[in-house]
């Protein structure tokens, strides 16, 4: 069974064009992979679709914005593969 | 429709809560700058604004599933296919379904149908999120209205 990080990771590079081994659980999706907004959104839809979950992009935005978490807490590859897993763990609850 | 003002839908016909889905009607007019060069002699809907009729249905159905709190903006479309020629006069169906509601987005299966036959689809990717202004959110409530919304939800 492949592991988050594969499954994301394949996830991204079939939705941005960026070559899976370029991708590390130490990538910023945005800055270092360059994806855009609508490539996330293409991103967000096969991860929720993939899980079964609703990544809660919007409000992670949000917790950005008001200084409430960082950036990179969602956005590193591993750190969103974590998000995941505990939003799995969640909706199975 | 009145292509000058992109206002690509006439009406609602059918809204179905349970399965986030929807129907309109579009009509399109028989005469129009865009038909004189959309082809001299061969005059047809541009596929561009098949997609836009589409889109605006999609629209209308996500605000009215949530209550006219968001707007949402053509983001994205894949799988388009364009199958048939559509006249200047047809009368086309356009269907619009929820596939998937995202945070800040949601993926929209849409349709076009004329005299029965489908003649575009597509999938779609619309972005939602606040008004950006009053002024919008206004008029996208009058034009709810005058498409019919409210009798179609009383229905």
């Amino acid at each position: 069974m492949a592991s988050t990080f594969e499954t994301v990771s394949g996830i991204i590079s079939s939705s941005s064009d960026v070559p899976l081994e370029k991708i590390t659980p130490q990538s910023h999706v945005k800055e270092d992979l360059g994806v855009d907004s609508l490539a996330f959104l293409d991103i967000a839809f096969e991860i929720d679709q993939t899980f079964g979950i609703k990544l809660p992009v919007e409000d992670w935005i949000a917790r950005v914005n008001e200084g409430k978490d960082k950036d990179e807490d969602y956005f590193i590859v591993g750190n969103l593969c974590a998000q995941i897993d505990s939003l799995r763990v969640a909706a199975a609850e | 429709m009145r292509l000058e003002y992109f206002q690509m839908l006439d009406g609602i016909e059918k809204l179905d809560r349970d399965q986030a889905s929807l129907v309109a009607v579009a009509h399109v007019p028989s005469d129009s700058p865009v038909f004189e060069g959309h082809f001299p002699g061969h005059p047809i809907m541009p596929g561009v604004l098949m997609l836009e009729t589409m889109a605006q249905a999609a629209g209308y159905l996500l605000m009215t599933l949530d209550g006219f709190n968001r707007m949402p903006f053509f983001a994205g479309v894949k799988t388009a296919g364009f199958r048939a020629f559509v006249h200047p006069g047809s009368t086309l169906k356009v269907n619009a379904s929820r596939l998937h509601a995202g945070s800040g987005y949601a993926i929209v299966a849409a349709s076009l149908d004329c005299h029965g036959t489908r003649v575009s689809d597509a999938q779609l990717t619309m972005r939602t999120m606040p008004f950006p202004s009053d002024a919008l959110a206004r008029h996208v409530r009058q034009e709810g209205k005058r498409l019919g919304l409210a009798e179609v939800e009383a229905e």
